[in-house]
């Protein structure tokens, strides 16, 4: 993919993250402007509690902005409706399943819910699209299986599968490493980096995995108290943003490596 | 979604099940009637007595056909309101339909008291009692819902539907502590649940709001289906989750609804069903569980009412202790059987 010709999938303007009650207003994080180009894999940093998972919930429109915009393929989330929005965003949560009785094939299918008739039929064209996303994740073995029977990392990857399936062009993912082993959790995000490739989809996790993500990812955002940032790993550690994700007791971020460091 | 083609015999295995046990069902009774003359009778042809006639057509097709539906819409609203509020214990009953039902009940037979002897006698009509329960269930309902609209979290409802529960029993409590004991025994008789007291008229009331509850059942088979991946992900997919609760809501208590006004509250059926069907057929896709759960609701209130009977002699049992005597140790079996539960 050339510089050029990419489309921007995801921009914010001006925006604002927190809680709004009815005589308070918290901020979490403000005047947040990042673009997500097609076909880009992108990591979000930051400390526990620094409001990761309230960016997302934001930019998925599950939470509404406290102020700015959020467009998606151009268009403002809060004009499009939930249909509309899952032709475009899918997401893996960090919530379990209800029914862990459904077969991993099943579960990947209700991706295509956006798209079947009013029972839930699939037609030969959905199960073409479902069986892509099994092969593209590397779970075709394991399709008949039950969701209960899966290891966490295979469960993951149905979880990604679904997703793909979905067929949109963003998808978003809430810590899709955590509770996985060191391999599993560069197999994960190494999958997900062939995907953005392959099906030039743009795929947006949050991960505590710098190390990885700056390994991995084509931009990282890197959310610290004041300020949220957008831009290539190498450019984010010349200019030391990674130095200000934690407090300075502990920890130092050695930019050779690229990870972090127990201070002696 | 998938592996519908595998489904095939069992569902054929069931069908033809739900139909003998129609046929036992009808063929036993207090009065012995051979199965020629009753398929006779069912083919629109005569029976070797008049009276069999008469006892197969205006009373035991008319309870067997009521026992399905009982069976069914039950089952059904179970299935509907597990799924919904993501709870194996949830039933068809959590949204206050059985209590509304047996508040207008006792107020109508343990309070008749208060409105005067002359009324009493007009009161306790069939159809009164039948409105009762229907305005009772729905009111406390209208209640659970107008609450609930209040609240964003589907668990929150469950909780309200019982509290609406726990203050309508304790309404018949204060009823029940000064009501006379006539009065106290008819109101346990209509607490033990009847499915033969329905004419042609009552069941086909019955049958036109059962229907129209199981079509929006089956309308919501796609929601139902998104909703076991949980709320988040199903609005993710798309799915209007308030108006899928809604429509979900609006059908059990249809379903349910007209089932206790007109059969009185019949317990455990709808709970119990749904994980039976879930046990045998190994699928949490609603697209099978659907008519599954209506075969085997069916087919157990027939077997259960069947056994009420007690062939052969006049004694009638209470359905609604039949359900738990008979239904209890299946699910306990197939639970320790399969020795886990499928949800």
């Amino acid at each position: 993919m050339k510089k050029h010709d990419q489309n921007i999938i995801l921009k914010t303007e001006n925006l604002s993250i927190g809680y709004k009650s009815k005589n308070d207003v918290s901020i979490i994080a403000s005047n947040i402007n990042i673009t997500l180009q097609q076909g880009e894999l992108v990591g979000l940093v930051g400390a526990n509690g620094i409001g990761k998972s309230t960016l997302l919930k934001t930019l998925t429109k599950v939470h509404p902005p406290v102020k700015g915009n959020v467009f998606i393929n151009e268009i403002p989330i809060e004009k499009q409706t939930n249909l509309e929005l899952a032709k475009t965003l899918s997401l893996v949560l960090t919530e379990k399943l209800i029914s862990k009785n459904l077969s991993v094939f099943e579960l990947v299918a209700l991706g295509r819910q956006p798209y079947t008739n009013w029972i839930g039929n699939l037609t030969a064209e959905d199960v073409l699209i479902v069986n892509q996303a099994l092969e593209q994740t590397h779970i075709e073995d394991i399709k008949h299986k039950k969701c209960f029977e899966l290891s966490d990392g295979q469960l993951q990857k149905a979880m990604i599968a679904r997703a793909l399936a979905q067929d949109t062009d963003l998808i978003i993912l809430d810590e899709p490493t955590t509770h996985l082993d060191m391999y599993h959790k560069a197999y994960i995000l190494k999958l997900l980096k062939k995907l953005a490739k392959e099906t030039n989809k743009t795929i947006l996790f949050s991960s505590h995995e710098i190390d990885l993500a700056i390994q991995l990812c084509d931009s990282v955002i890197v959310m610290t108290p004041n300020h949220v940032e957008i831009d290539q790993p190498c450019n984010l550690i010349t200019s030391g943003a990674f130095e200000k994700l934690f407090p300075k007791d502990l920890i130092a971020f050695d930019e050779k490596t690229g990870s972090f460091k127990i201070k002696k | 979604m998938t592996n519908q083609n595998s489904y095939r015999l069992p569902f054929l295995v069931t069908s033809i099940l739900l139909i003998i046990c129609f046929l036992i069902n009808i063929s036993l009774g207090s009065v012995y009637i051979p199965l020629k003359s009753v398929l006779n009778t069912l083919t629109g042809g005569l029976a070797t007595q008049d009276s069999w006639h008469y006892i197969v057509i205006n009373y035991r097709l008319p309870k067997a056909i009521t026992a399905v539906l009982v069976g069914s819409g039950l089952g059904i609203s179970g299935l509907l309101m597990q799924t919904l509020f993501r709870n194996p214990l949830a039933g068809p009953f959590v949204l206050g339909i059985s209590s509304g039902a047996s508040l207008g009940v006792a107020i109508v037979i343990l309070g008749s008291g208060l409105f005067g002897a002359v009324f009493s006698t007009f009161l306790i009509s069939k159809w009164s009692i039948v409105i009762a329960a229907s305005l009772g269930s729905f009111l406390v309902l209208i209640a659970v819902l107008l609450t609930s609209l209040k609240v964003r979290d589907t668990m929150a409802i469950l909780i309200i539907g019982l509290m609406f529960a726990s203050i309508t029993a304790s309404i018949v409590s204060v009823l029940s502590y000064f009501g006379s004991a006539e009065q106290l025994q008819q109101y346990i008789f209509w607490g033990f649940g009847s499915l033969g007291n329905l004419s042609w008229n009552e069941l086909l009331i019955l049958s036109i709001i059962y229907t129209v509850g199981l079509l929006v059942s089956i309308r919501s088979i796609k929601a139902l289906n998104t909703l076991l991946l949980g709320e988040n992900y199903a609005k993710s997919l798309g799915l209007n989750i308030k108006k899928s609760r809604l429509v979900i809501i609006i059908s059990t208590s249809l379903l349910a609804g007209t089932i206790t006004a007109f059969a009185g509250p019949i317990a455990f059926i709808g709970l119990a069903i749904p994980h039976l069907t879930r046990q045998i057929f190994n699928t949490s896709n609603h697209e099978i569980l659907l008519p599954a759960v209506f075969l085997f609701g069916s087919i157990i209130m027939l077997i259960c009412d069947s056994i009420s009977q007690v062939p052969n002699s006049d004694l009638t049992l209470p359905i609604n202790a039949i359900t738990a005597l008979v239904g209890a140790p299946v699910i306990i079996w197939l639970l320790v059987r399969k020795r886990k539960m499928i949800f």
